[in-house]
């Protein structure tokens, strides 16, 4: 589904990602996890087109992201709060991504009743809007936008944060059910190994830029994972002294 | 303590953002303050002859029969600009402070503000004048220190009635109510109010009163704050309560009805933006400036077009040529949703023209001052469609400094409008059309002229898919550096 070659930004001196090759099968469950400042969210934007790579390209199921728009249809994304329309309601947002992606009030309506339970009460209804709700609960209303209309690519970059426990339980469940059911092909970014473990079929592990580690999970993941991050704590630990 | 709050307020003051914006900007508000300062010194001086000599009578007495409007006008001011002393409050509230010394604090700052000490050029050199005219020393004295308090207790009314909108209105309404009817005859406030200015005069131990006056105010202020900062009582930002809209009239036009319909949203909940298109709306009446005769240089032929392109385009100056930056809050969702950058011109496009169409029916008024006022807006609403309403997106595709639709700073003369490729782009919407004009107004007659203009206008709208094209691919190629421009927070 998703393939890139020779990808690499660079700001100035500072070379911020660099991945030779990097495929994404259709309907893999990916996840992304690296330190602050390891070139995740540079990937996702590179992805959505919203900078430029200084060499490479990527290819969205056949196109070239950067030089068509055509990836558009079948792509969606939650980033961060740029990616909400502060003055809509929920309601209005959920109804103008649905129109966008030729989706009608009803449909929308009836995706958005699968999520009754993942909003707890707390979206729909609530005469606020959007820029006067919590941080979850704009998150809430942005992953679920990513939903409507049935997108072959999600893009999430840290939906785990600022999330309370139970809705993280429930994102963990919705992820799953997307990948394995729908064949929809999920990136998840995140720094919570145990989310990214329990719902991504696969690993990649970024560091300054570069991948360090790819791993199908297993029963020994959570640990390698593990041992990889506290190792790199103490390694720089020592460099430090 | 208060030397550190010092501290930080200069800090905030010296590394705000709109402290850093280009030296242009700063030159034009030194010469802007400079100019008031200059006016008012003016006043200052000149009043007193000025009163004298058109036998109104006692200079002093003049202005002390005014003063109550004065007063009143400052307050109006103050509501609508001052700004409140409790940004930033926030998070000095959990650390080992005092929240007295906070709050003294803030009320400190207000106390040096511009909106009070703006108000010794004129009453300084005001009271110079009287000194000069042998009014009593002492008299002036008590009478200048007297408006000082008052200004003062301006300034503290300002602080508690703050945001309360319907407090504010009441006044407002009272004040214009009173003004009539002085105007009118039928009821002269000063008179009771007057008496009390002179007083500070005539027996000057009675300036003790407005300063027991402000005093009282500033406790009462003081401890209005202290009770109330909480972030949930006097720090809470009012929230509006939201209602879900159904525009699906304008369903009809398919998808650009859906990017109408939320530029509709945005105009109507954001303060900044239902600001632009107000002002927009009162364009619609700059043309009385130019039919009416009322300024002779606005007189020649050409002004006519000047005007016309004005009364019909007042959108498409305010809100048009800030195209891309209203959706600078979300444009990387605008620019990864399932949106073809030609759809959302287009809609930008689409809005301009229903508000120059509107306009134009608007001013139909202008029929009152003969056709060829009426044929000069309709030949600027042409030119206003065809031509002015590319440039303005072009130029849109340079623009890359965020809009805070929240906040209506900066409303006003934006640093935005001082780009120089928008300050280049906006030569052809304005000086274009007179130059077409005056050709066809010199070679033939003025009918011809208004023809030519129009006949421009009519072939930009024929071209239209030529140009958008074009335009297209300028946004495409300034979409990166778009996008990370308005990554920077205003």
């Amino acid at each position: 589904m998703i393939s890139t070659s020779n990808l690499s930004k660079t700001y100035g001196q500072q070379t911020v990602l660099h991945i030779e090759e990097l495929t994404i099968p259709k309907g893999q469950s990916f996840g992304l996890v690296g330190n602050n400042g390891a070139g995740k969210t540079t990937l996702f934007s590179l992805l959505l087109d919203l900078i430029q790579p200084t060499t490479g390209h990527i290819e969205n199921n056949g196109v070239r992201v950067d030089q068509s728009e055509d990836w558009k249809p079948f792509t969606a994304a939650f980033i961060d709060e740029t990616f909400l329309i502060g003055y809509l309601t929920p309601e209005e947002y959920f109804y103008f991504i649905g129109e966008l992606r030729g989706r009608n009030k009803a449909d929308v309506n009836a995706l958005l009743a699968q999520f009754q339970d993942f909003f707890h009460g707390e979206i729909l209804g609530q005469k606020k809007y959007l820029r006067d709700l919590s941080k979850g609960n704009q998150k809430k209303v942005g992953i679920v936008a990513s939903f409507i209309g049935n997108p072959e690519v999600v893009i999430l970059d840290e939906p785990f944060a600022n999330l309370d426990p139970t809705t993280q339980i429930r994102l963990k469940g919705i992820i799953k059910e997307l990948a394995q059911k729908e064949g929809v092909t999920v990136l998840v970014s995140s720094h919570d190994l145990l989310h990214v473990t329990d719902v991504c079929e696969r690993i990649v592990v970024l560091n300054k830029g570069e991948i360090v580690k790819d791993i199908q999970t297993s029963a020994q993941t959570l640990k390698e994972l593990e041992a990889f991050f506290a190792g790199e704590e103490q390694l720089s630990a020592i460099q430090q002294e | 303590m208060f030397k550190r709050l010092f501290d930080l307020q200069w800090k905030s003051f010296f590394r705000s953002a709109s402290f850093s914006t280009g030296i242009w900007i700063k030159i034009f508000m030194g010469i802007g303050a400079l100019y008031f300062a200059i006016i008012f010194l003016a006043m200052g001086f000149g009043v007193f002859f000025l009163i004298e000599e058109q036998g109104l009578g006692d200079p002093l007495r003049v202005v002390n029969q005014y003063l109550i409007y004065y007063l009143a006008f400052d307050l109006g001011f103050r509501y609508m600009l001052q700004k409140m002393p409790v940004t930033n409050i926030k998070p000095l509230l959990y650390l080992p402070m005092k929240k007295s010394h906070v709050v003294h604090f803030s009320l400190g700052k207000t106390i040096v503000s511009f909106f009070n000490w703006s108000h010794a050029f004129f009453f300084i050199p005001f009271s110079i004048i009287l000194l000069t005219k042998d009014y009593g020393f002492l008299n002036v004295l008590g009478w200048h220190l007297g408006i000082i308090a008052l200004v003062y207790a301006n300034n503290f009314i300002n602080v508690l009635a703050n945001n309360k909108d319907t407090v504010f209105a009441v006044f407002a309404g009272i004040f214009a109510l009173l003004g009539l009817s002085h105007y009118y005859n039928w009821f002269d406030v000063t008179q009771y109010t007057a008496p009390f200015f002179d007083m500070l005069y005539d027996i000057p131990v009675t300036a003790l009163i407005p300063w027991a006056i402000a005093l009282a105010l500033f406790v009462s202020a003081f401890n209005y704050f202290k009770n109330n900062m909480y972030l949930d009582a006097g720090l809470a930002a009012k929230k509006a309560e939201a209602k879900t809209e159904n525009l699906d009239w304008l369903n009809r036009f398919g998808n650009l009805g859906t990017f109408l319909k939320n530029d509709i949203k945005l105009i109507k909940r954001n303060k900044r933006s239902r600001t632009s298109v107000i002002m927009g709306f009162f364009f619609i009446f700059y043309g009385l400036l130019f039919f009416t005769g009322a300024i002779e240089a606005y007189d020649g032929p050409f002004w006519r077009i000047f005007a016309g392109i004005f009364v019909t385009g007042g959108f498409l100056f305010s809100f048009g040529q800030f195209v891309p930056s209203w959706d600078s809050s979300y444009y990387p969702l605008m620019m990864s949703q399932n949106i073809a950058y030609r759809e959302y011109l287009d809609s930008k496009w689409y809005l301009v023209i229903i508000a120059t169409v509107i306009s134009t029916f608007l001013a139909t008024f202008y029929l009152y001052f003969g056709w060829e006022a009426y044929a000069a807006v309709l030949v600027g609403a042409i030119y206003n469609i065809g031509i002015n309403s590319y440039l303005v997106l072009w130029g849109g595709a340079y623009i890359k400094t965020p809009i805070d639709l929240t906040s209506n700073k900066k409303a006003f003369g934006d640093k935005q409008s001082f780009n120089a490729k928008t300050m280049l782009l906006s030569l052809p919407k304005l000086l274009l059309p007179m130059v077409i004009y005056a050709i066809g107004h010199f070679l033939a007659s003025p009918l011809v002229g208004y023809l030519l203009v129009a006949a421009t206008g009519v072939l930009g709208f024929a071209f239209k898919n030529k140009v958008f094209t074009l335009i297209e691919k300028i946004y495409k190629k300034e979409k990166y550096k778009t996008l990370a421009a308005y990554k920077q927070k205003a």
